[in-house]
C-alpha cells in the first residue's frame, strides 16, 4: 500500500472538520435543554459557533434560527477588537448583547471564550442565546428607543482570568425580571463554551496540531470554491423586487436590488420605508441573516455555514430605512420584518431560478403573546404569561404544494395546547386547518390554520397584537393565486386590530385565521387527481 | 408436558429471523433463516423446527417461546394497516397532520413532511371538552357520537383510534365513547389513547393511539396464528412478546396494544448487553450493536439499559430526528444512525468523504458481493483494508470480491479525491468511526453522562470490525465482545424479566404539592403494572413452567421502581427522577425538590437556586426477580492463542500498512490471548485488533479487549 502525508492530512481534515460540528452540535443541545426562554426551547433561538484567532468563523451549530447565521458571525471581530488583543487571557469569558454587534436585539445574549494554548491565542468559542427577560419594557414593540428595551451590555468581560465579574452579575441582577433565570443562561453559554475549548483542545492534541491555522485554511479553502460554483447558476446581473407588508402602525415597503457577480451577491435595500416609531426595525446584520439565508437555501442548500461560505454575500442600505436600522432606535421585534427579507429577497432571484424559488408564504410567525389577569382585580388571581408560536402556510414550490402551518424562514415549532393549558389560564378551543386558505395554483399553497383562544373562568386576557399579511396576503408566483390574508377577531365577529396591545374579555375568545401560502403555476395546470384530493379531504371546499 | 426446562427466542427481523434455543444445560443454538414477509410465523417455525431436530429436542419440552418482532413496525413504515378512523374533540381535527409546525430539514425548500397515518377525511369530531385538570369543560355531545358511529358503519372502518384532549387526566369521555361504539359495532377494533399513551402532549398520544389502531387487527390476527400454530406442532407452552421497553408480556396484552411491540428487536440487544454487563459486573457499559444498514448505541447503568417515554419510529430523511412518526411509550431509549456494513460512501460538494444514510441493503449489496452493486460501502473499505478477507468471511454463501471493492472505491472515492484505493479506504472507514463516535458522545450529553470509565460492548455481524476504533476514540479502555454477536437480539429475549412500565401525566409544583391526586396517581399505575406482569407469571405458573414458583405468582416478589420526570418552571426539558416507596408528604415533596437539585447538577454541572421546580410525569415499572446472576471475574492472560494466518492490514493508529495475525475465535480457550495487531475470525463477524489492544479470552467466550497505555492517538 502506498503512503502520501498529503493523503492523510486530507483525511485527518476532514475527520477534524467533522468534529468541530460535532462538539458545536453538543453544545447547542445542553444550551436548548437548560435554557429558560421558550424561544430558544421551541424555536431554536440559539446557536454556538467556533472561529479562529482572527475571529473567522470556522464552524457553528446547526439550529434553528436563520437570524444568527451571519449575526454571530460578525460578532466576533467586534469582541477582539473592542477587548483589545493585548488584554485577551487564558481564562476569560466575554459577553454582550449588543443588536448591532451581535445578533440583533438585546434579548440575545452572546459570550465569547478565547482558546489558549499555553500563552498561545489560537481562536474562540461563541454562543449566542435569548433569554426571557432583559428589564426595560419588556418584550415587545413599544419601546420608541433602544433605551427603554432593557439592560445593554457593551462587550466586556464576564470573567477576567478566571475570575467572575460580580459587578456586572450585580447590575444584570438589579436590571432584569427574571434574575436567576437569565443569570443562569449566561452562565449555561460560558458554561457550554468551556466544554466546547476543552473538546477542541483534546481534538488537537489527537491530531498533534497547536493552531487551529491550517484546518481553518482548509475549510475556507474548500468551502469558498464549493459556494461559488452553487451561485454560478444565476446570471450575472441585477434583480430587483418589492413587497409591501402590513407593517405597525403603517405599511412597510420592503426593496432589494440584487446585484450578481463572479464573487457574489449584494442585496442592497435601498427604496425601502423608513424606521418605524416602534421596535420593528431592523438592525442590517439581521437583515443579513435572513438574506444569506434564502440564498443558501435556494443555492448551497448542502454547504455548512462559515466565515468563507458567509463571504460572498454582502448588504447595503441608506442609514434610516427599516432594515438598516441605526442606534438607538428600537429593534425589540426586529424578527417580524426579518423574517420577510427571505421571501424578499427569493422573489428578487426567482427569474433567475424558477425551478427553485417558491411562491410567498405567511412569513412572518402570528405569536400569541398574552397576559392573563383577574378579570375583577378584587380577586387577586395570579398574573400569568403566556405564549404561542403559530405558523400560517408556505408558499408553494415549483413541483410541490406548500406546506400547511408550518414555519419559514423560521426554524420554530409550535408548543402542544394540553401543554399550554398546564401553564397558562387558557382554554384553546381550536387549533384547525384553516380550508380554502392556500393560493390557488399548479401547485397549491400551505393552508393557513384557525386558532380560537379563551381565558379560563376569572380571568382576562391581555395580548400584544403583532400579526401580519392581514392588508398584504403572500403572492402567488408564476401565475399561482394569493393565500388567503389573515384575519383576527372576537367571537363575536368584531375585528381586533392587528397590532398594539388589546384585551380578550372574561367569558370570550378570540379567533385568529392564519394566512395561507401563495400559489404556483396556473390553477388550470393543477392535476386532477391532486384537486380531487382537496376536496375529499376538505382542503378546499 | 412442558417443564422440559428448553427456551427458545424468535427474532422477526427485516431479512432475517433468528432463532436461538436454550437447552436445559443452559447451552444456546441457534440459527438464522430468511424472514417469510407473506406469514412471518413459517420462518419461525421452520427455524425452530430445525434447531429443535439439530439438538434432538422434544416441542413438548420447551417452557417458553420468547418472540420480537418488526412486523408491527414494518406496517407503519410501508402503511400497511387497517382501515382505520380517528375520533377527536372538535377543533383538535389535525393535530396528527400540523405536527411540530416546525421543518425537520432547515435547508431543504423541498422537503415533504410526514403523511399522517389517518387522512383528514378518516378523522372525525365530537363536542365535549376536558381542561387541563381533568374537570369536564363541555358535555360529551351523545347525537355527535352517533353520528360519528353511524358513518363508520357506513363507510367500513376496520378499527378506530380515539383521542380526546386531556383524557391522560379524565379518560371518562374517551371511555364513554368506545362503549357507545361497541354497543353498536361490537367487532370494530378500538384504541383509546388513555389506555395507550396516557400522556400529556396531543401530537404525541394521538399519533400513538392512531398507530395502535392501525396495527391492530393485523398483528392479533398474526399473534393468535403463531400461539395456534405452534400449539398445533406440539408446544404447549406460553408464548411471550418482547416490548420496546425490554420486558416480557402476554400474547393478550400485545394484542391489545401491539404498538408496544414497535423496537422490541433493538431492545433484545440492549438486554443481551445488559446481561453480559450483569454477568461481569460492570456498572457503565454502552451497548453498541452494528448491521448492514445501521448503528444502534445505547446507555446501560447498573446492569438496566436507559429508558424514555417518546421515540420516532419510520423516520423519512436520513434518520433525522422529526422526520418520523413519534410514538409515546416507555421505551429502551438509543440513538440509531446510518451507519452499517452497507451504507453507501459518496463525495459531496466540499470533496468531504460522506457515509450514508444510503445503504445498498442485502440487494445488491456492498460492490464486493459481486451481485451489481457499484456504490463503495463500509464493507468494500474493510476489505480494501486487509480486515475482512474472502477466505475468512462468516458467510459461506457469499465470496467477497477485493477487485471489485477495489474500483467501486476507486470510482466514487478515491478517483474524486485523487487519492488511492487504499487511502480512500482510510478514509471511509475513518469517517464512518468518527460518526458514530460523535453519535455516541451526543447520546451521552443528551443523558447528562461523560463516558469515561464505561464500558463497551459489541455485538451485531458490523461492530466488533469498528468496535476497537470506537473504543479509542472515545478514550474508553474496556471493550468486550460477547459470543453469539450474530443473533444478540435473540439471546436477550431469553434474559428478559417480565416487565410494565405504566405511566401518565399530571402536572403538580414542589411548593404547591398535590399530595392526593400524586398518591393516588401512583398507587394506579402501581396496580395495573402489577396487573400486566402477574398475569403473564400467572400463564407461565399454569403451564408448570417455572419450577421455581411453586406457590403461585400471587406471592411472587417484584421489583417496583417509580419514577417522575421534573424540571425548573420554565424549562421545556425534563429530567428522570427516581423515588422511592411510600406515599408523598410534605416533607417528602420537599425532599424530592432536593432530589431533583441535585439530579440537576448531575446532568448539567450546576444547579440554579431560588427556582420553583415542577413535576410533570409519573412512571411506575413493576418487573419480576430474575434469577440472581453470578459476576465472574475476568481472567487475565495465562497463555498466547494459536497464530492460523499472517495478512496484511491497514493499522489506523499507526496509519500504515503492518502484518497482522489471524486468529481463529473458536480455538481460544479460557484466558488465551491475543496481542494486536490481529484479526480473530469466526462465522458471525471478525474481530479486529489494532497493534495496542490486547484481547483475552473469557470462560464464557467473551473477548475482553484493553488497550496498551498512550498508544491511542494518531
Amino acid at each position: 500500500m502506498s503512503r502520501t502525508t498529503n493523503d492523510f492530512s486530507e483525511v485527518h481534515f476532514q475527520i477534524m472538520w467533522n468534529r468541530m460540528i460535532s462538539i458545536l452540535e453538543e453544545q447547542a443541545l445542553t444550551l436548548v435543554r437548560t435554557a429558560f426562554s421558550t424561544s430558544v426551547r421551541e424555536a431554536g433561538d440559539l446557536s454556538a459557533g467556533v472561529f479562529d484567532r482572527q475571529g473567522r468563523m470556522i464552524a457553528q451549530a446547526v439550529t434553528g434560527t436563520p437570524g444568527h447565521v451571519n449575526t454571530m458571525a460578525a460578532a466576533v471581530p467586534h469582541f477582539i477588537n473592542d477587548i483589545g488583543v493585548e488584554r485577551i487571557y487564558p481564562g476569560d469569558v466575554y459577553v454582550t448583547n449588543d443588536p448591532w454587534k451581535a445578533t440583533g436585539h438585546l434579548h440575545d445574549i452572546t459570550v465569547t471564550t478565547p482558546v489558549f494554548i499555553g500563552e498561545e491565542l489560537i481562536g474562540f468559542f461563541a454562543s449566542t442565546a435569548h433569554v426571557v427577560d432583559i428589564g426595560g419594557r419588556g418584550y415587545g414593540p413599544n419601546g420608541r428607543e433602544i433605551y427603554e428595551e432593557g439592560l445593554r451590555i457593551p462587550i466586556m468581560k464576564w470573567v477576567e482570568r478566571g475570575e467572575l465579574n460580580q459587578d456586572l452579575v450585580n447590575i444584570i441582577r438589579n436590571n432584569v425580571r427574571e434574575e436567576d433565570q437569565v443569570l443562569g443562561d449566561v452562565h449555561g453559554l460560558a458554561a457550554s463554551n468551556e466544554t466546547g475549548r476543552r473538546r477542541l483542545l483534546e481534538m488537537l492534541d489527537e491530531f498533534d496540531m497547536t493552531s487551529l491555522e491550517h484546518l481553518a485554511a482548509f475549510v475556507f479553502d474548500r468551502t469558498r470554491k464549493a459556494t461559488l460554483a452553487a451561485l454560478a447558476p444565476v446570471a450575472e446581473g441585477t434583480y430587483r423586487n418589492e413587497m409591501r407588508v402590513d407593517g405597525y402602525d403603517e405599511p412597510v415597503d420592503l426593496v432589494v436590488e440584487l446585484t450578481v457577480t463572479g464573487e457574489g451577491m449584494h442585496a442592497d435595500f435601498t427604496g425601502t420605508s423608513p424606521t418605524s416609531a416602534y421596535g420593528i426595525n431592523v438592525p442590517i446584520t439581521y437583515a443579513q441573516a435572513y438574506f444569506t439565508y434564502g440564498m443558501l437555501v435556494a443555492l448551497a442548500p448542502e454547504l455548512p455555514n462559515n466565515y468563507a461560505s458567509l463571504f460572498p454575500f454582502t448588504v447595503s442600505a441608506p442609514t434610516g430605512v427599516i432594515l438598516n436600522a441605526e442606534d438607538p432606535t428600537p429593534v425589540s421585534v426586529r424578527h417580524v420584518l426579518g423574517h420577510f427579507v427571505t421571501d424578499l429577497c427569493l422573489g428578487a432571484i426567482a427569474p433567475a431560478l424558477p425551478d427553485v424559488v417558491p411562491a410567498e408564504g405567511a412569513g412572518a410567525l402570528w405569536n400569541f403573546q398574552a397576559s392573563a389577569r383577574g378579570a375583577d382585580p378584587a380577586d387577586e388571581l395570579p398574573p400569568v404569561e403566556v405564549l404561542m408560536f403559530n405558523s400560517g402556510g408556505t408558499g408553494a414550490r415549483p413541483s410541490l404544494d406548500g406546506l400547511t402551518a408550518t414555519a419559514f424562514p423560521s426554524g420554530v415549532m409550535t408548543m402542544s395546547a394540553e401543554a399550554t393549558e398546564q401553564i397558562g389560564p387558557v382554554v384553546i378551543w381550536r387549533k384547525e386547518i384553516r380550508e380554502d386558505s392556500g393560493g390557488a395554483g399548479t401547485y397549491r399553497g400551505g393552508l393557513g390554520q384557525v386558532i380560537e383562544i379563551g381565558p379560563i373562568d376569572g380571568y382576562q386576557l391581555e395580548f400584544s397584537a403583532m400579526f401580519d399579511r392581514v392588508d398584504n396576503p403572500a403572492r402567488g408566483r408564476a401565475g399561482g393565486g394569493d393565500g388567503a390574508p389573515g384575519k383576527v377577531y372576537l367571537d363575536d365577529g368584531t375585528p381586533f386590530p392587528t397590532k398594539g396591545v388589546e384585551t380578550v374579555p372574561a367569558g370570550r375568545r378570540i379567533v385568529m385565521e392564519l394566512p395561507g401560502g401563495g400559489g404556483f403555476g396556473p390553477p388550470s395546470g393543477r392535476d386532477p387527481q391532486a384537486e380531487k384530493n382537496d376536496k375529499d379531504q376538505g382542503y378546499v371546499s | 408436558m412442558a417443564g422440559g426446562g428448553v427456551r427458545i427466542g424468535a427474532d422477526v427481523g427485516g431479512t432475517f429471523t433468528d432463532i436461538v434455543i436454550e437447552l436445559a444445560d443452559g447451552s444456546l443454538d441457534s440459527t438464522k433463516v430468511l424472514t417469510t414477509y407473506e406469514g412471518p410465523e413459517i420462518g419461525i417455525l421452520d427455524g425452530i423446527g430445525q434447531l429443535a431436530e439439530a439438538n434432538q429436542v422434544d416441542m413438548a419440552d420447551v417452557d417458553q417461546i420468547i418472540h420480537g418482532t418488526t412486523l408491527a413496525t414494518n406496517a407503519l413504515i410501508e402503511r400497511r394497516g387497517a382501515k382505520t378512523a380517528l375520533v377527536t374533540t372538535e377543533g383538535f381535527r389535525d393535530v396528527i397532520e400540523t405536527r411540530t409546525e416546525g421543518r425537520f430539514e432547515q435547508y431543504d425548500l423541498n422537503i415533504v413532511l410526514p403523511t399522517p397515518l389517518i387522512e383528514r377525511k378518516d378523522r372525525f369530531t365530537i363536542a365535549e371538552r376536558i381542561n387541563a385538570r381533568g374537570e369536564v369543560l363541555l358535555p360529551f355531545d351523545d347525537g355527535a357520537a352517533a353520528r360519528v358511529i353511524s358513518t363508520i358503519a357506513e363507510r367500513g372502518y376496520e378499527a378506530v383510534a380515539v383521542g380526546f384532549i386531556h383524557s391522560y387526566r379524565n379518560a371518562d369521555h374517551e371511555r364513554r365513547f368506545r362503549s357507545l361504539l361497541l354497543d353498536a359495532l361490537p367487532d370494530i377494533s378500538v384504541s383509546i389513547s388513555s389506555e395507550v399513551s396516557p400522556q400529556m402532549r396531543e401530537f404525541e398520544r394521538f399519533n400513538t393511539v392512531c398507530a395502535n389502531a392501525y396495527v391492530q387487527p393485523l398483528m392479533a390476527s398474526y399473534l393468535f396464528r403463531l400461539q395456534s400454530e405452534l400449539q398445533h406442532r406440539g408446544a404447549d407452552c406460553p408464548l411471550y412478546l418482547i416490548h420496546s421497553g425490554g420486558g416480557l408480556i402476554s400474547v393478550e396484552t400485545a394484542a391489545a396494544f401491539p404498538v408496544r411491540l414497535v423496537e422490541s428487536g433493538p431492545a433484545g440487544g440492549a438486554i443481551f448487553a445488559a446481561d453480559l454487563a450483569a454477568r461481569f459486573g460492570r456498572d457503565r457499559v454502552l451497548s453498541y450493536d452494528m448491521g448492514g444498514t445501521t448503528a444502534k448505541i445505547a446507555l446501560i447503568e447498573d446492569f438496566t439499559p436507559q429508558t424514555a417515554k417518546t421515540f420516532e419510529v419510520a423516520r423519512t430523511t436520513r434518520f433525522k430526528k422529526g422526520s418520523g412518526m413519534p410514538i409515546s411509550i416507555p421505551v429502551i431509549e438509543m440513538i440509531e444512525i446510518g451507519a452499517g456494513g452497507g451504507s453507501i460512501a459518496s463525495v459531496d460538494a466540499l470533496g468531504q468523504i460522506r457515509i450514508g444514510p444510503h445503504s445498498a441493503g442485502s440487494e445488491p449489496g456492498p460492490a464486493a458481493y459481486d451481485l451489481g452493486g457499484a456504490e463503495p460501502t463500509v464493507t468494500d473499505a474493510n476489505l480494501q483494508l486487509g480486515r475482512l478477507h474472502p477466505d475468512t468471511f462468516g458467510a459461506k454463501t457469499i465470496t467477497l470480491s477485493p477487485e471489485k471493492a477495489a474500483s467501486a472505491i476507486d470510482a466514487k472515492v478515491g478517483g474524486p479525491l485523487g487519492m488511492s484505493a487504499d487511502i480512500a479506504a482510510v478514509g471511509i472507514a475513518e469517517v464512518v468511526d468518527e460518526n458514530m463516535t460523535n453519535a455516541a458522545r451526543v447520546h451521552a450529553v443528551e443523558n447528562g453522562k461523560d463516558l469515561a470509565g464505561f464500558t463497551m460492548v459489541a455485538f451485531g455481524g458490523g461492530a466488533p470490525l469498528h468496535a476497537t476504533r470506537l473504543m479509542d476514540k472515545l478514550g474508553l479502555d474496556e471493550l468486550l465482545v460477547p459470543p453469539g454477536a450474530g443473533v444478540g437480539s435473540a439471546i436477550g429475549f431469553l434474559r428478559a424479566p417480565f416487565s410494565y412500565e405504566a405511566l401518565r401525566s399530571l402536572y403538580t409544583r414542589i411548593d404547591d404539592f398535590d399530595f392526593v391526586a400524586v398518591n393516588r396517581l401512583l398507587e394506579e399505575l402501581t396496580t395495573e403494572a402489577e396487573t400486566f406482569v402477574r398475569s403473564g407469571l400467572a400463564a407461565m405458573s399454569a403451564s408448570g413452567a417455572n419450577p421455581a414458583d411453586p406457590a403461585g405468582p400471587a406471592d411472587v416478589e417484584l421489583v417496583v421502581e417509580r419514577q417522575v420526570s421534573m424540571r425548573y418552571k420554565g424549562q421545556g426539558w425534563e429530567i428522570p427522577v427516581r423515588i422511592g416507596a411510600g406515599s408523598f408528604d410534605g416533607f417528602a415533596a420537599e425532599a424530592l425538590g432536593g432530589t431533583f437539585t441535585k439530579a440537576y447538577e448531575e446532568f448539567f454541572g450546576r444547579a440554579i437556586d431560588d427556582l420553583a421546580i415542577e413535576a410533570v410525569g409519573w412512571s411506575v415499572r413493576v418487573a419480576s426477580v430474575l434469577p440472581p446472576v453470578a459476576v465472574t471475574e475476568m481472567l487475565g492472560a495465562s497463555g498466547h492463542a494459536a497464530i492460523t494466518g499472517q495478512r496484511s492490514a491497514y493499522d489506523p493508529v499507526g496509519g500504515e500498512v503492518v502484518d497482522t495475525a489471524i486468529v481463529e475465535r473458536e480455538s481460544l480457550a479460557p484466558g488465551v490471548a491475543v496481542n494486536g495487531p490481529a484479526i480473530i475470525v469466526e462465522s458471525q463477524t471478525t474481530t479486529v485488533l489494532g497493534a495496542h489492544h490486547q484481547a483475552v479470552s473469557q470462560a464464557d467466550g467473551t473477548l475482553r479487549i484493553t488497550r496498551n497505555a498512550r498508544r491511542e492517538t494518531s
